[in-house]
């Protein structure tokens, strides 16, 4: 179960992001993406998952090009963006519940809350999402992460809005699921305490 | 597939019942347009008769056109669409889905409301019950064929109208036939069977076709 | 002649080979064109029917509805090969054969209506030719407005690309639902081909000026598609050193 990649170049706008990308990305991993602003971090995490066809390379996830094995990657696949994907009319858990069954896994009420409560939203999972901060609501999408079984986790920017707290309890979760063997992409400016082995840093810069 | 199927029609029919608002618009456009004609053109019984079939079914396709813009743009607005491109279901099973809901909230509605419309230009029983069923086999192809639009014009400016241009050349067929089969209702003896087949066989084609190429679609506008 | 197709997929090698083509095909159009119409004017008859001189304009109106029906087929093909195998060029001679139809289009219902009026004292009926006509511009205007509403130029190439298909596929049903509204009363879906019934001078006026126009519509759309490759290869080094943009 590994992701990897190979002679990647994506263009955005007839101008080429990055060229010759290639790195493998393993069980227990956690590779951080850096680059600068407009370097292409988000193309390239949306390459991987799918959303955007490259113009040269692969993406292949255990040894198969993932467009020949869409259903069995997404399955294990978990992608947060920039933006939340909640419904604003709907709750934490209706939203939660909704996402995890289009996923193709259950999860019961009781999860749901389980999980919301340990993001700090107990009380707040009957509340339309609508009414909560942005805080709040990037919290219950974070959630997500608590309840999936996705083994690759790609996520854009994962600390923008959260507090103190929630970031430590964020990187909790990261280091959690990676010492499980799981596999995590991210983007950040935050600093990660994750040990130098289970580490992996890729510049886009070098490949622009 | 069958679970996810039903999660994202119910989240998408509970979604419309917190917020009212929009089946009702769509409603209320689709009578203000029917009222309107006669105001336009004359008030006399023959004549409304005459224009009833073709008027109907415009004001079909205009409210049909105008309720697509709503069809993806919240879900692409809040991130919801992305995540449906990644779920392992097909993505055209999830967009049956949607357009499913999408007709249940505004195409059976204009359905339902159809009889005032026919009693506007003083259409017999017979002949809106015909109306009805007509509009029930029709409606759900503008919902399928409107969606390949609605995908292909997401989060773009001049929405609705932009819509309206490439999807109502695409309607043609079932205008013509649809609004036919009223008028031949109305004439009495004619058989309404080679009609019903032909609509029938557009629905068909469409459910099988449209889902798959709003698809496609989506996965181009949302890259 | 074989030609390696995908030697000639980037715009840096095929703006120069459109440039030389252009002339040749220009050539050919006006002598086609110039051709058949004096062939049309002086060999045929005066009166077709109960029409009378003007009856010659269908030389230009039926060349350009063909070529109007045609185009959509060309134009639906760039975009299927543009799909298939990503490739920039396919897109742009889609885009630039889309202007062409559209133009064809509306010639083809401006020389209709003047036929109309100076034969049957109407400037437009609703009969299913010049209905299908009309459905078939509303397409071209369709596939030009979302091109040129989509401001990223990927985006757009493949949106447009995925709606003239699906135009492509119910443009047969649009025109059997306009020839044939009344399912009881038609029950075939061949209409007799008037081909049959025109005197063969008239056409092969008719086909030469069609064969004219064909020529033409190739010079047009590669000149277009040299603008086209202009404009979106700007930014790179093959074009700066052109010398028109010098």
């Amino acid at each position: 179960m590994s992701l990897s990649v190979s002679q990647l170049q994506c263009s955005r706008g007839d101008i080429s992001l990055f060229d010759g990308l290639s790195f493998e990305l393993k069980p227990g991993q956690l590779m951080w993406l850096e680059g600068r602003n407009g370097s292409g971090k988000t193309t390239l995490l949306r390459t991987l998952c799918g959303l955007f066809l490259p113009d040269k390379g692969s993406v292949e996830w255990d040894g198969e090009p993932t467009k020949s094995v869409m259903d069995t990657f997404c399955r294990k696949l978990l992608y947060l963006g920039h933006q939340n994907a909640l419904k604003l009319d709907l709750n934490p858990v209706e939203n939660l519940q909704t996402l995890s069954r289009l996923n193709g896994q259950t999860v019961s009420e009781e999860q749901t809350e389980i999980a919301l409560s340990q993001l700090g939203l107990f009380g707040y999972e009957e509340t339309p999402v609508r009414k909560l901060s942005q805080g709040q609501q990037r919290r219950v999408a974070l959630s997500r992460l608590l309840l999936s079984d996705a083994l690759l986790w790609v996520l854009d920017e994962p600390f923008v809005a959260l507090d103190i707290a929630a970031v430590e309890l964020l990187q909790s979760i990261l280091v959690k699921h990676v010492e499980q063997g799981g596999m995590v992409i991210l983007t950040t400016h935050q600093a990660l305490p994750i040990p130098e082995e289970k580490l992996m840093r890729l510049s886009l810069d070098q490949y622009a | 597939m069958l679970d996810s199927f039903l999660a994202l029609l119910k989240r998408d029919l509970l979604l419309a019942l917190r917020r009212r608002n929009d089946i009702f618009t769509v409603l209320f456009f689709f009578i203000i347009v029917v009222s309107i004609f006669p105001l336009g053109i004359s008030f006399e019984q023959a004549v409304l008769q005459k224009i009833a079939p073709g008027v109907v079914w415009v004001a079909a396709l205009l409210a049909s056109t105008l309720a697509l813009e709503r069809i993806f743009a919240n879900d692409y607005a809040d991130g919801t669409l992305e995540q449906m491109l990644l779920t392992p279901q097909p993505l055209s099973v999830l967009v049956f889905a949607k357009t499913l809901a999408h007709w249940l909230l505004t195409g059976l509605p204009l359905v339902l409301i159809a009889p005032l419309a026919g009693l506007q230009y003083h259409l017999s029983a017979a002949t809106i019950g015909t109306l009805m069923l007509v509009l029930l086999i029709g409606t759900p192809i503008l919902s399928m064929i409107g969606a390949i639009g609605a995908a292909l014009t997401l989060g773009l400016r001049g929405g609705g109208i932009l819509i309206s241009l490439l999807v109502l050349p695409l309607y043609i067929p079932v205008l013509v036939y649809g609004s036919g089969a009223i008028e031949a209702a109305m004439q009495g003896d004619v058989s309404l069977q080679p009609y019903y087949l032909l609509l029938s066989a557009f629905l068909l084609l469409s459910l099988v076709f449209a889902p798959w190429a709003t698809a496609a679609s989506l996965r181009i506008s949302v890259e | 002649m074989s030609i390696n197709w995908f030697k000639y997929s980037s715009p840096s090698s095929f703006y120069p080979l459109a440039g030389k083509m252009i002339p040749v095909f220009m050539t050919l159009a006006i002598l086609l064109i110039m051709g058949g119409l004096y062939w049309g004017f002086f060999q045929t008859p005066d009166v077709l029917s109960d029409q009378k001189q003007y009856y010659r304009i269908i030389y230009v109106h039926v060349a350009s509805a063909w070529m109007a029906m045609w185009l959509y087929v060309v134009m639906v093909t760039w975009a299927v090969l543009g799909l298939i195998f990503n490739t920039r060029m396919s897109y742009m001679m889609a885009a630039a054969t889309a202007i062409t139809g559209a133009i064809m289009t509306a010639l083809s219902l401006w020389t209709g209506a003047f036929w109309g009026q100076t034969s049957w004292g109407t400037w437009w009926d609703w009969d299913p030719r010049m209905t299908s006509q009309l459905i078939l511009l509303f397409l071209y205007i369709g596939y030009i407005a979302l091109q040129s509403a989509i401001e990223d130029t990927r985006r757009s190439d493949r949106a447009s690309a995925v709606l003239a298909i699906v135009g492509l596929v119910i443009v047969p049903v649009i025109y059997y639902s306009v020839n044939c509204p009344d399912p009881n009363e038609c029950a075939s879906l061949h209409q007799e081909s008037s081909l049959k019934r025109v005197e063969s001078n008239i056409l092969i006026a008719m086909l030469v000026v069609t064969l004219g126009f064909w020529m033409y519509t190739f010079a047009v759309i590669l000149m277009r598609v040299r603008n086209i490759i202009l404009q979106r290869e700007s930014h790179t080094q093959w074009v700066e050193r052109l010398e028109e943009v010098k």
